[in-house]
């Protein structure tokens, strides 16, 4: 029997099809487009009790901001928060595909997930892509063992570290965390030395901007303080905005009503006897 | 030349109060020689979803085609219409799949969630979802777009002054980008009624 004509959907892995035509039309002169990337400054630090991952909230596509309050800090697992930087859709794509791997294992196990078990998938998947899945990522998080901290690099090397930066920004927060950064710093000082290192970030790269994104894990708790801080609102706003008197030329409207849905109790009214 | 500027496109949608509208240039072109003037980039999912495709046209459709097939496979199998989040899940992870080979498509999504909430969506060509809470653009106009959105857009406007606000910007921008223009297309998407009209814009 010949092939089956549908393409049912896939079970997972990429697609290699387009990559010849692409090719072909890369040689003719057309360029391939750039991506969506976070440009970003990312930083982690080991406290007292726990663990500190810091973000900025800009994202770039080439000079342009393409959105001023994303979200980097991803979730791994209740007690796992891991930092992305490089191409928004890599790093996206690989923290999901691995926190519900981790998601199965705990149903698996009954246990809550450990840090260095996720820095196992990450790492061999970044390294089975040879560092075209680009991915720089601040992996953080308390289990059985204690707290940790690591930093991965998109070819799947890694680090484990007092404290980590990461990103375009990473030299501006780390002159922040090597001239302040010492053992046994409390929560306070924690979230304030991190955020620190943020608006440096913020501040002096300008692959990064907006606000400051804080997530701080400790044994049996999480606090994920989005938008701790504001540096840079926006001051430019006109207090009643730009109206428009009905002008735009319209050459034809077209109104399509929409159907009102109809509820349908579930067993319906019992019939009366 | 990018493959993005090849066809030429300008993509943009807004939030309003219970309601949102997306809207696009009608220009198909070759580069600089135009060969439509009533091409197609938004396309509709269901009542309370639309899909906006910027990019390489043959692309788009194709992509197009198999969004509405999966779709259709999730209508058979749910027995009802996708929520927008779950489509630009979808979309995100049909795009991601071809990482290494992408589609040449930046996608607008713009849809009524649960109880009528607005949603609003853009990716990159490999499925980076950006979210926004006001306005998204797309296309070889979105530089411009971004700026006319930037200043024009204000939070819960009523259908009607949606209609313009989006409209102007469009307009506007699509006149300082050569590749897109030729009039648009704007859809007004309100919990009880879509309103499409065709805009008149500067033919050259």
């Amino acid at each position: 029997m010949s092939k089956v004509a549908v393409d049912i959907p896939p079970k997972g892995g990429f697609s290699f099809d387009l990559c010849r035509r692409n090719e072909m039309l890369t040689k003719k002169g057309a360029q391939s487009p750039s991506f969506l990337k976070t440009g970003t400054t990312i930083v982690g630090l080991i406290f007292q009790d726990g663990v500190i991952l810091g973000a900025d909230t800009r994202a770039t596509e080439g000079p342009i901001v393409a959105d001023k309050n994303c979200e980097k800090i991803h979730y791994m697992a209740p007690n796992i928060y891991c930092c992305g930087a490089g191409t928004a859709a890599d790093t996206e794509a690989v923290t999901d595909m691995v926190s519900s791997q981790l998601q199965l294992h705990r149903y698996h196990t009954g246990r809550e997930s450990r840090v260095v078990t996720a820095l196992t998938m990450l790492k061999s998947h970044l390294f089975n892509y040879q560092g075209h899945v680009q991915a720089a990522l601040v992996l953080g998080g308390v289990d059985v063992t204690g707290p940790h901290l690591h930093t991965i690099y998109p070819h799947g090397s890694t680090d484990t570290l007092p404290f980590a930066t990461m990103g375009s920004g990473s030299l501006a927060a780390m002159a922040i965390f090597e001239s302040k950064y010492h053992e046994g710093l409390s929560r306070d000082e924690g979230i304030k030395l991190v955020a620190e290192a943020i608006c440096s970030g913020i501040f002096n790269d300008l692959g990064s901007g907006s606000n400051v994104d804080i997530c701080v894990i400790t044994k049996g708790h999480k606090d994920y303080l989005r938008n701790h801080m504001l540096p840079n609102p926006r001051t430019y706003v006109s207090s009643q905005g730009y109206t428009f008197p009905k002008k735009t030329e319209v050459l034809l409207t077209k109104i399509t009503p929409l159907r009102e849905m109809v509820e349908v109790t579930e067993g319906g009214d019992v019939m009366e006897e | 030349m990018s493959i993005f500027e090849y066809n030429g496109s300008a993509l943009v949608a807004m939030v309003g109060k219970n309601c949102f509208a997306i809207a696009s240039d009608r220009r198909l072109g070759v580069q600089l020689q135009t060969i439509a003037t009533d091409f197609q980039k938004i396309y509709k999912i269901h009542d309370k979803l639309f899909i906006g495709l910027s990019g390489l046209g043959t692309d788009a459709q194709t992509l197009y085609q198999r969004l509405v097939f999966r779709h259709k496979l999730y209508q058979l199998r749910e027995e009802r219409d996708m929520k927008p989040e779950t489509f630009a899940s979808l979309v995100s992870a049909i795009l991601y799949e071809k990482r290494f080979g992408p589609y040449f498509c930046q996608p607008v999504i713009a849809g009524l969630g649960a109880e009528d909430k607005p949603f609003i969506c853009t990716m990159d060509s490999i499925g980076a979802k950006e979210l926004a809470k006001d306005f998204v653009v797309a296309g070889t106009a979105s530089e411009s777009l971004y700026g006319a959105c930037e200043s024009m857009f204000k939070p819960d406007m009523e259908p009607e002054e949606l209609f313009e606000t989006i409209s102007q910007a469009l307009l506007s921008s699509v006149d300082r980008d050569c590749l897109s223009g030729w009039g648009g297309h704007v859809y007004v998407v309100t919990p009880t009624e879509v309103t499409e009209r065709i805009l008149k814009g500067r033919m050259d």
